[in-house]
């Protein structure tokens, strides 16, 4: 073929010529002003366009070329099939003109034919952004300038010539067309006109599959019948289905567990946000019992035994005997978990602002006694649940319950091994700091919220977890790496230097636990990504996914040593810290609390609140925390060069005041949740239209009744 | 699969893999190193009132934001003179039946390290006026306020520590006393020092010196005095150079600072000075010793007094200040008669 031995040799020429002209543009304000690195920049930058435009202009080329021997092609065969094509192009009016027009006896065919396949052309604008750019030097410009003429000028005549060339093909095909229409026998093309005309001005009656009778909804599957008389201000979201019945004794249990968890993420973010506001505001108040040295560890503690453990604790009592297929083992033994977890918050906290701690350690800051009563909750839990599991009416133990079991047994192990006194001594003390405070994070609150995971996630989305086994695979290897990266907080400190190492790399082997879950949960969403934009619980969960891969790669990340030397000691891990406990386990525990509350109380909370919960806690941690992130590692960067500390706490500032923002936002966003709560709780204070007639039918029956009993 | 269908075998297993780890990355490690790891010989006890002192940083929550460690990487340099050692912390025991050991290493670093403190800033009346309220001495702080280890009082008795503060606080007539737990804080502050490691032991060296090597090669011209001002006298002296008064004398002016001979200049740099307590200035400490300030340093930041403020004396010469610490070295090793 001619054109395919053509096009190459026009690249080839092309390609040579790229790299000389390139050169060349280049060559020549160099030789006027050297040395100087920001016009170099501009320089390269101009090239880069001038390439670009080369480029473009070839690719034009190649396009017309390749156009132009297609029409050629189509011009050479006459292809009857084409014919059909344009017939079912018709339109209903235009094929009641064509038999008006056929019964005058008006050979006007080529008119509609044309009047049909008149296309209009379409130049491209050619967009470059060299006039956008101010500071280029003029003598490339000058250069480009006839370039860009040039293109723009091949541009417009290849669109011009494109133009023509498709109008005269048209034309060609029109007065084809006719001549078919014409040659065909007029009767069958009459009949087929018809034919097309009735197919197109089918329509349906809207009574298809309904039919003509009244609706009679025997199985009750319709709930809402009413029509929207009103714009909908809110987008409607799926309403809670209702569960299998919970006996009240169990329901009354869970939602004070919930309401207990909601006080104290209320309170306890209260106290962050003041801490928050201490870090711009330092002389705020001198009040020894809410010095910042004091409050911070009530703030940490407070939501994670009082808001995240209850929160969790809560949807365990639901969870584990749902999927054992059996009722919870003793409902007293949870009221009194219940009452000594909130004794232990209390006391501790209390403790905490009268200047009473075990040494600072972070989350081993409650004293031992106060501990206890932690732990003794958590022990009638453990007892609690495994009974439960040992009456299960189903065979398997579903993968929830591995979870929560294991996360209550493993909470209590590490309790015992930070606050047991034989290994303490020295730095003892700061290698079992570091196994508990990490094993707290992950063992606990990780481990449990996976647990609820594994049940809400499928529930809500109302489809089977995508793979069961890699849930087994994510629970044994977050045993088996988690338990050995604590120390990674300590990297470069004077534990043992293989005991650091190995916290590394326990920390890399963290992406197997995590990659697997994320994977699992992400592919549970697959071919139920519809449901999010019509459920208010699901993008909760989509939001504690999301950070559950990135604020866990991030830990990940953080271990190694020398992101240990940019972020450590800085307020990166408090960011990350957030993004974790803040991003994954609450929203995960809201998600769980609006999937389940509704079907303990029947009541749902406004839609509208819940939005704003969401997207208030969304968008303040992101305030939170990116800001945060950021300024640290300007910070770590800075101590790297030694400056002055004063320096970089000047520096952190402003990422301090933003963290008060985001913070701010967040701490609205739980008033919202405690609203949304109540409101599920809450029975209406309106009177139901319903019960007003049952009631007064009743009252009405009743009062004939007795009247009957009272005459005979 | 039996074993997961079995709630007593899963559990167990899951326990006691846990339980294995358990041991081999905490308990193991924590006992190893309390086992082989004894107190330095050069290790101070701390005082009476500093053991207190230690109870209130821990009342407190200090540790929140101060670490004491100084990790064996380069830009830690700032906090010691060597990487802490596993023996720096076998002396720390539990507190009491309540409370755990309290190494106090912490975790953040919002403010200054304090494992050196003791040497960096041994000023007492620095430390206090800093725990009654950090931003007299340092605006951008953000460190709390202690008032409340502080009492405000009229006619202080004798042996009460009046504490300056800025002026025209607390009301005429009335004075501010460091409370004994004030007191035995800053104890506690000044007893924050490396201890030295015995020659022959080996100390850890510290990391990633790369940049570092770099710095010494061109060390002699890239002193820079507004630098070491800030890291070494500022906190005093403020960035003004005019001092708090009642506190710290203003350098803007003093005649110490603009007289021709560099010679009392450059001993009170190194040895610290006590000629103004009775003008109601505090004690200043032997910053140049304690910081171990080379002449090329000191040259550099008495030269950068000699010219900032507004003062402008003739600048001096390494080679001078060289001379001076010479001399206050040998005089020092003689005996005094």
């Amino acid at each position: 073929m001619n054109t395919l031995t053509f096009l190459p040799k026009r690249l080839l020429s092309a390609i040579i010529i790229l790299p000389a002209t390139s050169t060349a543009i280049a060559q020549t304000p160099q030789s006027k002003q050297v040395g100087n690195a920001v016009s170099h920049n501009w320089l390269l930058f101009a090239c880069f366009i001038a390439l670009a435009m080369l480029v473009a202009a070839l690719f034009l080329l190649l396009r017309i070329q390749s156009s132009f021997n297609k029409l050629k092609e189509k011009a050479g065969i006459e292809n009857p099939g084409i014919f059909k094509r344009y017939f079912n192009r018709f339109s209903s009016a235009q094929i009641d003109d064509l038999l008006k027009q056929k019964n005058n006896h008006l050979p006007v065919y080529i008119t509609i034919a044309l009047s049909l396949l008149s296309v209009g052309g379409h130049a491209q604008g050619a967009g470059s952004s060299l006039t956008d750019q101010p500071g280029i030097l003029i003598t490339i410009v000058l250069i480009m300038i006839p370039l860009f003429a040039g293109l723009l000028l091949m541009i417009v005549k290849a669109a011009r010539l494109f133009r023509r060339q498709q109008d005269q093909h048209n034309i060609r095909e029109g007065q084809q067309l006719a001549v078919h229409l014409q040659s065909m026998d007029q009767q069958v093309l009459e009949e087929q006109l018809l034919q097309r005309k009735a197919a197109l001005d089918f329509h349906l009656t809207n009574h298809e599959l309904s039919g003509m009778e009244a609706v009679l909804d025997k199985k009750g599957l319709i709930s809402e019948t009413g029509t929207e008389e009103t714009i909908p201000f809110v987008a409607v979201k799926k309403k809670a289905i209702k569960r299998p019945d919970i006996a009240p004794e169990l329901a009354r249990l869970i939602i004070w567990y919930l309401c207990c968890a909601a006080f104290w993420l209320v309170l306890g973010t209260t106290a962050g946000e003041y801490l928050g506001i201490k870090f711009v505001s330092p002389d705020i108040d001198h009040t020894s019992w809410l010095s910042f040295g004091r409050l911070r560890p009530v703030h940490t503690n407070m939501v994670f035994w009082g808001w995240s453990s209850l929160a969790m604790l809560g949807l365990g009592h639901y969870i584990v005997p749902m999927v054992s297929n059996t009722r919870l083992y003793s409902i007293k033994t949870g009221w009194y978990a219940l009452a000594l977890i909130n004794g232990a918050v209390i006391t501790g906290s209390l403790c905490l602002m009268a200047g009473i701690n075990n040494g600072g350690g972070e989350y081993r800051e409650y004293i031992w006694p106060v501990m206890l009563l932690f732990a003794a909750g958590l022990v009638l839990t453990l007892h609690n649940f495994l009974q439960t599991i040992a009456r299960r009416t189903t065979k398997e133990i579903y993968i929830s319950n591995w979870y929560i079991v294991a996360a209550i047994m493993f909470a209590l192990v590490i309790t015992l091994v930070a606050y047991l006194p034989w290994w303490q001594d020295g730095l003892g003390e700061t290698i079992v700091q570091g196994y508990y405070m990490h094993q707290g994070v992950g063992m606990w609150f990780m481990l449990f919220t996976l647990g609820i995971v594994y049940y809400f996630l499928p529930q809500q989305l109302n489809k089977p977890i995508y793979s069961y086994s890699l849930g087994i695979l994510a629970f044994w290897a977050q045993i088996f790496f988690y338990t050995v990266i604590g120390t990674h907080h300590f990297v470069f400190s004077s534990i043992p230097w293989w005991l650091q190492t190995t916290a590394i790399v326990g920390s890399i082997g963290m992406i197997i636990p995590v990659c697997a879950g994320f994977t699992n949960f992400l592919l549970t969403f697959k071919g139920a990504w519809h449901k999010l934009a019509g459920s208010y619980t699901l993008p909760f969960f989509l939001t504690g996914v999301v950070f559950y891969v990135t604020g866990s790669l991030q830990g990940t990340a953080e271990a190694f040593r020398f992101t240990n030397l940019l972020w450590h000691f800085t307020d990166f891990t408090v960011a990350h810290s957030h993004l974790t406990m803040y991003g994954i386990i609450a929203f995960f525990a809201w998600g769980s609390i609006y999937a389940l509350l509704p079907r303990l109380t029947g009541r749902e909370a406004p839609q509208i609140t819940i939005g704003a919960h969401f997207w208030l806690a969304l968008i303040g941690v992101l305030f939170y925390t990116i800001p945060l992130m950021y300024g640290s590692t300007l910070r770590g960067i800075m101590w790297m060069e030694k400056r002055p500390f004063i320096e970089s706490v000047v520096l952190m500032a402003p990422y301090w005041l933003w963290r008060a923002i985001g913070g701010s936002l967040m701490w609205v966003s739980h008033l919202f949740f405690v609203w949304n709560v109540y409101k599920m709780l809450a029975p209406s204070k309106v009177a139901d239209i319903n019960e007003t007639a049952i009631q007064q039918l009743k009252a009405a029956y009743q009062s004939r009744t007795n009247g009957t009993f009272q005459q005979s | 699969m039996e074993l997961f269908n079995n709630h007593k075998k899963l559990f167990g297993t899951a326990l006691v893999l846990f339980l294995a780890l358990t041991l081999l990355v905490a308990i193991l490690p924590a006992f190893d190193n309390q086992r082989n790891n004894a107190v330095l010989p050069g290790y101070e006890r701390l005082s009476a009132s500093a053991a207190k002192g230690r109870q209130v940083f821990i009342a407190n929550g200090c540790v929140a934001c101060h670490t004491q460690q100084v990790r064996n990487v380069e830009m830690d340099r700032a906090w010691g003179a060597r990487p802490s050692m596993a023996a720096d912390y076998a002396p720390i025991h539990r507190t009491d039946l309540w409370r755990n050991t309290a190494t106090l290493m912490g975790t953040e670093r919002t403010g200054p390290d304090l494992t050196n403190i003791g040497t960096r800033q041994p000023s007492v009346d620095w430390q206090l006026m800093h725990l009654y309220n950090p931003r007299l001495l340092a605006p951008a702080s953000i460190m709390p306020a202690y008032p409340f280890l502080f009492r405000v009082k009229k006619d202080p008795a004798s042996g009460e520590v009046i504490v300056h503060v800025a002026e025209g606080m607390p009301e005429e007539g009335y004075e501010v006393v460091a409370n004994p737990e004030a007191l035995q804080l800053v104890d506690y502050l000044l007893s924050l020092k490396q201890t030295t490691v015995p020659d022959g032991k080996p100390t850890p060296a510290f990391l990633y010196q790369k940049a570092a090597a770099a710095g010494k090669a061109d060390n002699t011209v890239s002193v820079d005095g507004a630098e070491l001002y800030v890291a070494n006298c500022q906190a005093c002296h403020q960035p003004n150079g005019e001092g708090l008064k009642g506190a710290f004398p203003p350098l803007k002016g003093s005649p110490i600072v603009l007289d021709e001979n560099p010679e009392l200049f450059v001993d009170i740099i190194m040895n610290g000075y006590t000629g103004r307590m009775k003008e109601g200035y505090g004690a200043m400490p032997a910053v140049g010793t304690n910081n171990k300030l080379s002449a090329a340093e000191v040259t550099a930041i008495i030269n950068h007094e000699k010219t900032s403020w507004g003062n402008s004396a003739p600048k001096v010469t390494s080679a001078e200040v060289q001379k001076i610490m010479n001399n206050i070295a040998t005089s020092s090793k003689t005996p005094k008669p």
